[in-house]
């Protein structure tokens, strides 16, 4: 934790409310998400016991196991919900783009919409991981076939939860705490923030008191929750079952055994299974309702935010990922493999550790409250320009370059030194080096030498060198060059310092008899 | 004296051995590659200016990758230096800014040259196919496709081997793919580090984020391991604690003996400054036994904690200004210890920065003292070492703090003496901070944990101690 957000989370703690952390909404909102509240039965790896599904707040649909324990029951649960998903998925696929070619790559077209799924914390999005490790290799044929939607569903599912939700800037696949304790500081700690009821509750305290049910009598008397006493009442699994994918062992104990159990005893097809059947899902449901409110609350609450500055340029970084799976997918791809090779392994390196440094960049620039951060760290010093020298020309090389220098005065304490390149947000592009740091009573004054991004002229262009009095943050953040990663050796070329070149993927009949399934 | 001098020259004679074992494994074809793990200061250098020489004297070309420019001018240099006369030679490949560094241009030919051996190039093929070819490993990633000397390189050497990721290994394995290679380098420092969160690939044998040398010999089992078996940096006051504490299981010495090495230090405050006088008695007392903890008094600080840090700068100052002499068989007359010989080490960059600049306001005479992380000490060696612990103020001890490279690498850059910097209270933090790691199927289980060798050194450390005043209220 910076010092910064323990900072704001001390401060939470003493206005008894979350304190914004920042200024802008680093995620994309989709104008139709899709909303996603799983739940695993407790005690199996991946054996899902029940769904909430739904582009709409009004309108969620409701996916039950009746015996969660049963292989051929979880294939069916899947096949609904791989109808759900494929039928969203289809609608994003509807209008393109022309992509002009470019060094790399030839001419292409690119989906002007891109799937979004909201999860309630990152344990959904591991659900959905197993979901698609369990689908993406059965096969329609064989020993145990399943529906044809199934191993489809499984790749899309291993993309959004594999692929997609470790890179940082990709907005297809969120988990709703997480993405909320990224712009909230709350006052209590990280690990209880990863409770979304509990989350909100010091965001919107009023979302939780709004309910109406009646108070501990350590609430407030006709006044409005703290953040603390609103997570308080969050907290009661009565009130605020978890948000899945685990589920309450109280109500797995008391409630859930023993519907499971009356519909398994039930005579086929009788009045009574029917009723058990219907026992469940009401039971069911009233453990995900509560969540499903919260989760729109949340996206609403996000909405509010003005979109950062990025936020067209991620998406669309997102949209170009989802059509090239998409399309990859059509001309029949092979599912993903069980675990990457060694190529492989690298070059999803290489993207992930790309994606992140481009997000912190894109975030410094787009907010100066994460900006802020850096100051504090001593990354980066804001003030007021004094003094500007634009005439001033390197005239040491053949014809004269301009060079001007700038003066800083700040009271952050500068801590870098000679020669660093630093770079702020309103010309992202251009990089002073710094020329000399000098004291002065209890601040600095900076001495930047600009040396890029005023064109190619003898002379700077036109409002390329800052003025006298502007107010500008420098961070070495912002000037950070990220090099292209080398060049990796193609699959089969694999070095025996890596094992040689793996065999290739053949599907077989032990892909239907992994023991786990 | 006599005993010792015989004892040093049977201890050349084994380190020896070992390089003679490790060039007979490789010229034997027996082996794809061979792996040479060194403890600090163990002579790794020279091991790869020799063997460079030798492999380049079968006639076919031989790669030597170092991990950063600084590694591999210092390598030209020390090749150039060794084999000039024998008519190596030697390119050194590099990006395109970059200006040759004096060591290098020494070598280059001209008037004011010792040499001409060294070729400097941004293409292989500028080169005019040298015996040895020198780069980083960034640079060999990015050579492109040919022209290569036919079928790769025969030979490569790979230098600080265990800082190099797997991922950059695979980037330039494909150039000695038919070839032989011997991977050099030190188990016990820092491991390499992604940005990123690499418990996916945690457990299999290629995982990208782990070190080229782990790699390596998961996928090639049978490969012969050498060790270096002494340490002729450390003194004999730290190789025991740094072997027992970091390399419980591939015991090695120092190199000289407790009588081979001195530190004279004139001056000692007896001055009304509790605080310099404090100092100046930890300085006294690591002068003397090679240890010294300078203990400040327990609380929970931020990171950039203004006491601890100034009380680092405030040491070395002193320790420049008392001009101290240190002694070694290499130096017989004693040599005085000027600021370029004093290191500062941290664990973070902004507590670099902070110790920077409280040095800074002592004044130019302590600028040439170097204030550097852990990551970039690496590699490097100093007369003194002060270190500002990890842990020191910590109210946790994440894996960050307890990794065992960490304080390896701060603990294992002096020649002569050691002064850690802390607050007090680290063993009870560890104590509430119990190794708490996942647990990885398939992943190695790395010995010692962090947990233990911070343990080791802290009981060490406990005979050391030399308390820092509380300040004025």
């Amino acid at each position: 934790m910076s010092t910064l957000a323990a900072l704001a989370r001390v401060e939470a703690f003493e206005v008894g409310r979350a304190v914004p952390i920042a200024t802008v909404r680093h995620v994309h909102l989709s104008e139709q998400p899709l909303v996603l509240v799983p739940l695993l039965l407790a005690g199996e790896a991946a054996a899902p016991l029940a769904a909430l599904v739904g582009t709409g707040r009004d309108d969620p649909r409701l996916l039950v196991v009746a015996q969660p324990r049963d292989r051929d029951q979880r294939f069916a649960f899947l096949d609904e919900l791989a109808h759900l998903v494929t039928d969203y998925l289809e609608d994003r696929r509807g209008e393109v783009e022309l992509v002009e070619a470019t060094r790399n790559r030839e001419e292409w077209e690119r989906y002007l919409d891109a799937p979004q799924l909201i999860l309630p914390n990152s344990g959904g999005i591991e659900a959905l991981r197993l979901f698609g490790r369990s689908a993406r290799f059965r096969s329609t044929e064989g020993p145990y076939p399943v529906a044809a939607q199934v191993p489809l569903l499984g790749r899309y599912l291993t993309w959004f939860a594999e692929d997609r939700a470790p890179t940082a800037g990709s907005s297809v696949c969120l988990a709703l705490t997480e993405v909320l304790a990224a712009h909230w500081a709350t006052g209590q700690s990280a690990l209880e923030d990863q409770h979304l009821a509990a989350l909100l509750a010091w965001i919107d305290p009023d979302c939780i008191a709004a309910d109406g049910a009646s108070t501990n009598t350590d609430g407030p008397v006709g006044g409005r929750l703290t953040g603390a006493q609103a997570a308080l009442l969050a907290e009661d699994p009565l009130r605020y079952p978890p948000a899945g994918p685990v589920t309450d062992p109280d109500f797995d104990g008391k409630v859930l055994s023993h519907l499971i159990l009356a519909q398994q005893e039930a005579e086929p097809g009788s009045n009574a299974e029917q009723a058990a059947g219907k026992a469940l899902r009401a039971a069911l449901l009233s453990q995900l309702e509560p969540t499903w409110e919260l989760m729109w609350r949340g996206i609403d609450l996000l909405r509010s935010l003005p979109e950062a500055g990025h936020d067209a340029h991620r998406w669309m970084v997102d949209r170009g990922r989802f059509t090239d799976f998409a399309v990859k997918l059509d001309e029949g791809a092979p599912p993903q493999p069980r675990r990457d090779g060694a190529v492989a392994a690298a070059r999803r390196l290489a993207d992930l550790e790309g994606a992140q440094e481009a997000y912190d960049k894109q975030r410094a620039l787009d907010d100066p409250l994460v900006l802020a951060e850096y100051r504090v760290t001593g990354e980066a010093f804001a003030g007021t320009i004094t003094d500007v020298d634009a005439e001033r020309q390197d005239t040491s090389g053949r014809s004269p370059k301009p060079r001007p220098h700038v003066w800083l005065r700040t009271a952050d304490p500068v801590v870098l030194r000679q020669g660093t390149k630093v770079a702020c947000p309103q010309r992202p592009g251009q990089r002073p080096v710094i020329v000399a740091v000098t004291r002065d009573g209890g601040e600095y004054v900076v001495e930047l030498e600009l040396v890029d991004g005023m064109g190619r002229k003898a002379v700077p262009e036109e409002g390329s060198v800052p003025e006298p009095g502007e107010y500008r943050c420098y961070s070495t953040v912002l000037a950070a060059e990220r090099f292209a990663p080398p060049p990796l050796p193609e699959l089969e070329l694999t070095p025996w310092t890596h094992g040689g070149p793996p065999a290739a993927y053949v599907p077989t009949g032990a892909d239907h008899d992994e023991e786990w399934h | 004296m006599a005993a010792t001098g015989s004892s040093s020259s049977s201890r050349s004679a084994s380190a020896r051995a070992v390089i003679d074992q490790v060039t007979a494994d490789l010229l034997s074809g027996e082996h794809r590659g061979v792996i040479v793990d060194s403890p600090p200061g163990a002579g790794k250098s020279t091991l790869v200016v020799e063997l460079a020489a030798r492999l380049a004297e079968t006639g076919e070309p031989v790669m030597v990758v170092a991990q950063t420019n600084e590694q591999v001018d210092d390598l030209v240099d020390r090749l150039a230096r060794a084999h000039a006369g024998s008519g190596l030679t030697i390119g050194r490949l590099s990006a395109s800014g970059y200006v040759p560094t004096e060591r290098v241009v020494r070598h280059l030919g001209g008037p004011d040259a010792v040499d001409d051996c060294v070729t400097v190039a941004g293409k292989v093929a500028d080169l005019r196919s040298p015996a040895v070819t020198v780069a980083t490993a960034a640079k060999w990633a990015r050579i492109g496709e040919a022209p290569w000397p036919e079928g790769g390189w025969r030979w490569a050497i790979l230098d600080e081997a265990y800082q190099m990721r797997s991922d950059g290994l695979l980037a330039i394995a494909p150039r000695f793919a038919n070839g032989t290679a011997l991977f050099v380098g030190d188990p016990g420092q820092l491991d390499p580090f992604a940005t990123i969160d690499g418990d996916r690939w945690a457990g299999s044998a290629w995982d990208p984020t782990d070190s080229a040398v782990a790699v390596v010999r998961a996928h090639n089992p049978g490969l012969p391991v050498h060790r270096l078996p002494y340490s002729w940096r450390l003194p004999a006051t730290a190789a025991p604690l740094v072997c027992a504490a970091f390399y419980p299981f591939t015991p090695f010495e120092a190199g000289s003996a407790a009588a081979d090495r001195a530190m004279k230090l004139p001056g000692s405050s007896s001055g009304s400054d509790p605080a310099a006088s404090q100092g100046d008695q930890a300085l006294d007392l690591a002068a003397e036994t090679g240890w010294a903890l300078y203990e400040l008094p327990a609380k929970h600080t931020v990171r950039t904690d203004a006491e601890a840090l100034t009380a680092c700068a405030r040491l070395a100052a002193r320790l420049v200004r008392r001009e101290a002499t240190v002694f070694d068989p290499g130096y017989a007359g004693g040599r005085t210890v000027t600021a370029d010989r004093i290191a500062i080490g941290a664990a973070h960059r902004d507590q670099v920065a902070g110790i920077r600049a409280a040095l800074d306001r002592h004044g130019e005479d302590v600028r040439a003292v170097t204030v550097d992380t852990a990551n970039r000490l690496q590699g490097r060696e100093y007369d003194v070492c002060i270190v500002l612990h990890p842990l020191s103020g910590r109210r946790d001890a994440t894996a960050f703090h307890l990794e065992t490279g960490r304080l390896c690498v701060l603990l294992s850059r002096h020649r002569h003496a050691c002064v850690v910097v802390a607050r007090r209270g680290i063993p009870e933090l560890l104590d509430a901070h119990p190794h708490t790691e996942p647990v990885h199927l398939g992943a190695p289980v790395k010995f010692p944990d962090g947990w233990e060798a911070h343990q080791a050194v802290l009981a060490h450390l406990a005979g050391y101690r030399v308390a820092a005043p509380a300040p004025a209220k």
